[in-house]
């Protein structure tokens, strides 16, 4: 009896499993019939929520049988995942981009197809392909989304009690700073060395853009025409250096996430912010705060900001879903992308040339300065970080090391020159 | 009646099986001998192979023997934060030999003290962090230690000690010490449990004769319990050798991979994982990584050979 039993049952279970094979192999080919899903790969885990409700459901209104998922990692392990899914031909149809050479590496290793023929590439300026482009310029590989503009977030409220009025200068500046200091309630900056990377982003490269005079500086550094060891670089160390007695207690083991506290909780008057801070800010300040520009050496002096394109998306070179990829693309090169993309992400400000109306006050003040000063990248991405040492590491290091005091700032500028000179032809000389 | 069956059994029928190749070995062998190569034999000898490779700009590999390394070890560059990562990794390992294994030891002593109430409690208490994530361990203890909103200087300003706090994390004097203890911290349950399981081995009436002729505590604790429970400590010492230069998660966890400030912090672990994965704009390269990687290995291997022909030889095991 008891054997009768499970050979029914195992006869059954048989049954069972080769249908639910037949099934599962039915379901497969249709999906790949109508070979219409594409899945997109993002460090922007923080946004999903924006993609996922307002972005894809907008693209879904204009092509309603192209089924596109949002798939992002965190940040910090964004680019060695991508790079371990693409080698093992897992990757999605749609990778967002980072900016220069790690993503010209990618197309350089076969695993970015050209966009240079996808409609919609024609509205963004050679600026904003620059990040995306092979050196000679002829082939742009990434539809340019985005760019963050880095300035000074400042508490309203604690700027009108002491009665301060926003620098533009910075001599006024510091006279600002020492006025928060001497009435001791507030830390006057906020901003922390621990994570490295906010005193060379936040510090170096806000207010360095107006001592090197912006793209000027910055193409004669990769010409080899300037040296971190000249005076505007030096300079900056120097500014940077000098914000050290402003800084909260403990600046040296203060990260980033402890430093959007400190400001958002109203403890600290001056946050030296990347855009991208606007929309966080905006969620988590109970007062009302507001932006300046990276403040100018002297009064009348042309000011630059650092406006740096951030993100692109590209295409797998091994997509089965080519055409339905470039779909996407040309629809992230419309007007319609950028006003939503400006609007749900205030601090991340779309690239092409429409022109878009950014809703949020700061978010549009940050984007205002485009009109009053010169846009300029971050020095260290194109073409000076390919070498050994990294440039971009070097300056994380430096910088952070001119604000914890255990390096003058001539010793930063020349480890930076030095790190540069070892490896790169035209700073030899 | 007895001796009639047992002679009837034929000796011939025996030996034939005795003499076939032992089949069963291979078979239960197998499963683990097959899993072994597969997941740790064949990655390992793969890596050294991709350590004589390097990779250019299109993806395409050649090979060039040796170079890597000797980029490794002779380009200022690469050689710098080499060495730099190794002297920091030492110093990881001798401050857990000494801080973590001599606090274990002398835990495993108190807790087998005979007459301690409520010794499995404080057992556990202190063997739980190693079962929590580093993730956590890393977290918890920045929280404590922050400047800003942490308990360490609110308490220290409470016993009137608050000059004596600096953010110990962020300075290039204190941030590989300080990671080295929260290291310790976390697993110092981990000797302890060894030991004190070597210690409750030893027994009594060893100790009890000693007591009789004459020893103290002290000369007994020297002279009875310490040689006894020495291969033990050789063990432990190995253990912590070796989890010690394949550390990697609590520092990249608490400072990031850029092992800062001015990478007073980054070990080897830390130096293969920039190399390998690339570091924001710094492009990983997995040759150069691999060259790291067979570099560790063969510190590794060096230190346990050491271990095994200078320490472990001379030590006399002893079975009760």
């Amino acid at each position: 009896m008891k054997t009768l039993h499970s050979k029914a049952f195992r006869r059954r279970a048989g049954q069972l499993l080769a249908t639910a094979s037949v099934v599962a192999a039915a379901l497969a080919f249709a999906n790949a019939a109508s070979a219409q899903t594409l899945t997109i790969e993002s460090w922007r885990n923080d946004d999903a929520d924006v993609w996922n409700t307002k972005i894809i459901p907008a693209f879904n209104k204009k092509h309603p049988n192209i089924k596109v998922q949002f798939k992002a990692d965190p940040p910090t392990e964004y680019n060695a995942a991508l790079n371990a899914r693409l080698a093992g031909g897992t990757a999605g149809d749609l990778i967002t981009c980072r900016p220069f050479d790690a993503s010209l590496d990618l197309f350089k290793k076969g695993n970015l197809a050209s966009v240079n023929d996808v409609k919609g590439i024609e509205n963004f300026s050679d600026v904003a392909k620059s990040a995306w482009s092979t050196d000679d310029g002829k082939t742009t590989f990434c539809m340019p989304m985005a760019s963050v503009i880095h300035g000074f977030v400042y508490n309203k409220e604690i700027f009108d009690e002491l009665k301060l009025t926003p620098p533009k200068t910075v001599a006024e500046f510091h006279a600002v700073l020492d006025k928060i200091k001497a009435d001791g309630k507030y830390t006057p900056i906020a901003m922390g060395t621990a994570d490295q990377w906010e005193a060379a982003t936040m510090g170096f490269q806000n207010i360095g853009v107006n001592y090197w005079k912006g793209e000027e500086g910055r193409k004669a550094l990769v010409e080899g025409k300037q040296k971190f060891t000249d005076k505007p670089y030096v300079d900056a160390f120097k500014e940077l250096a000098s914000w050290a007695p402003y800084m909260g207690d403990g600046y040296k083991a203060q990260k980033y996430p402890d430093t959007q506290n400190l400001f958002t909780l109203g403890r600290a008057a001056i946050y030296p912010a990347g855009s991208w801070d606007v929309p966080i800010f905006r969620k988590q300040a109970d007062f009302e705060f507001d932006a300046f520009a990276p403040p100018v050496v002297n009064a009348g002096d042309k000011c630059y900001i650092s406006d740096h394109t951030d993100i692109a998306i590209g295409i797998n070179a091994k997509s089965q879903n080519m055409e339905a990829a470039k779909a996407f693309l040309s629809w992230v090169a419309s007007p319609e992308f950028a006003e939503i993309y400006a609007n749900e992400l205030p601090g991340f400000f779309p690239l092409s040339k429409a022109k878009v109306d950014v809703k949020d006050p700061v978010a549009a003040k940050f984007v205002g300065w485009r009109g009053t000063c010169e846009s300029s990248i971050r020095n260290s991405y194109q073409i000076l970080s390919r070498g050994t040492p990294n440039l971009e590491n070097e300056l994380w290091n430096v910088s952070a090391q001119v604000m914890n005091g255990t390096m003058k700032p001539e010793e930063a500028a020349k480890k930076a020159e030095d790190g540069l000179a070892s490896w790169y032809e035209p700073h030899k000389k | 009646m007895t001796d009639l069956t047992a002679s009837s059994v034929p000796v011939t029928d025996v030996v034939p099986t005795r003499s076939r190749f032992p089949i069963h070995i291979a078979v239960f062998l197998a499963p683990a001998l097959v899993i072994y190569s597969v997941f740790s034999i064949y990655p390992l000898i793969d890596t050294i192979r991709l350590s004589l490779y390097a990779g250019d700009e299109t993806g395409a590999r050649s090979f060039v023997g040796f170079q890597n390394f000797h980029t490794l070890l002779t380009d200022p560059n690469w050689s710098g934060q080499f060495w730099n990562a190794l002297r920091n990794n030492l110093i990881f390992f001798a401050i857990h030999m000494v801080v973590q294994n001599g606090i274990g030891l002398g835990l495993a002593m108190l807790l087998s003290l005979p007459r301690l109430t409520g010794g499995s409690v404080y057992r556990t208490l202190i063997f739980l962090p190693t079962m929590l994530s580093v993730v956590i361990i890393g977290f918890i203890w920045q929280l404590m230690l922050n400047p800003l909103w942490g308990i360490a200087p609110s308490l220290l300003k409470a016993v009137g000690l608050g000059s004596l706090f600096g953010p110990w994390l962020g300075q290039e004097s204190t941030a590989l010490l300080t990671v080295s203890l929260i290291s310790v911290w976390q697993f110092v349950g981990i000797p302890m449990m060894l030991i004190y399981a070597a210690l409750l081995n030893i027994p009594d009436d060893l100790l009890d004769a000693a007591t009789v002729d004459g020893a103290g505590p002290f000369s007994v604790f020297w002279f009875v319990r310490l040689p006894l429970i020495l291969p033990t400590l050789g063990v432990v010492s190995i253990l912590t050798f070796v989890a010690n230069f394949n550390a990697f998660d609590l520092i990249y966890a608490i400072k990031g991979a850029l092992a800062g400030p001015n990478f007073s912090t980054d070990i080897l672990g830390t130096f293969f994982y920039r190399t390998f994965f690339g570091f924001q704009l710094q492009v990983g390269s997995p040759t150069m990584g691999a060259a790291v990687a067979t570099a560790m290995l063969v510190i590794i291997l060096i230190g346990v050979l050491i271990y095994l022909f200078g320490v472990q030889r001379r030590l006399q095991r002893h079975t009760f």
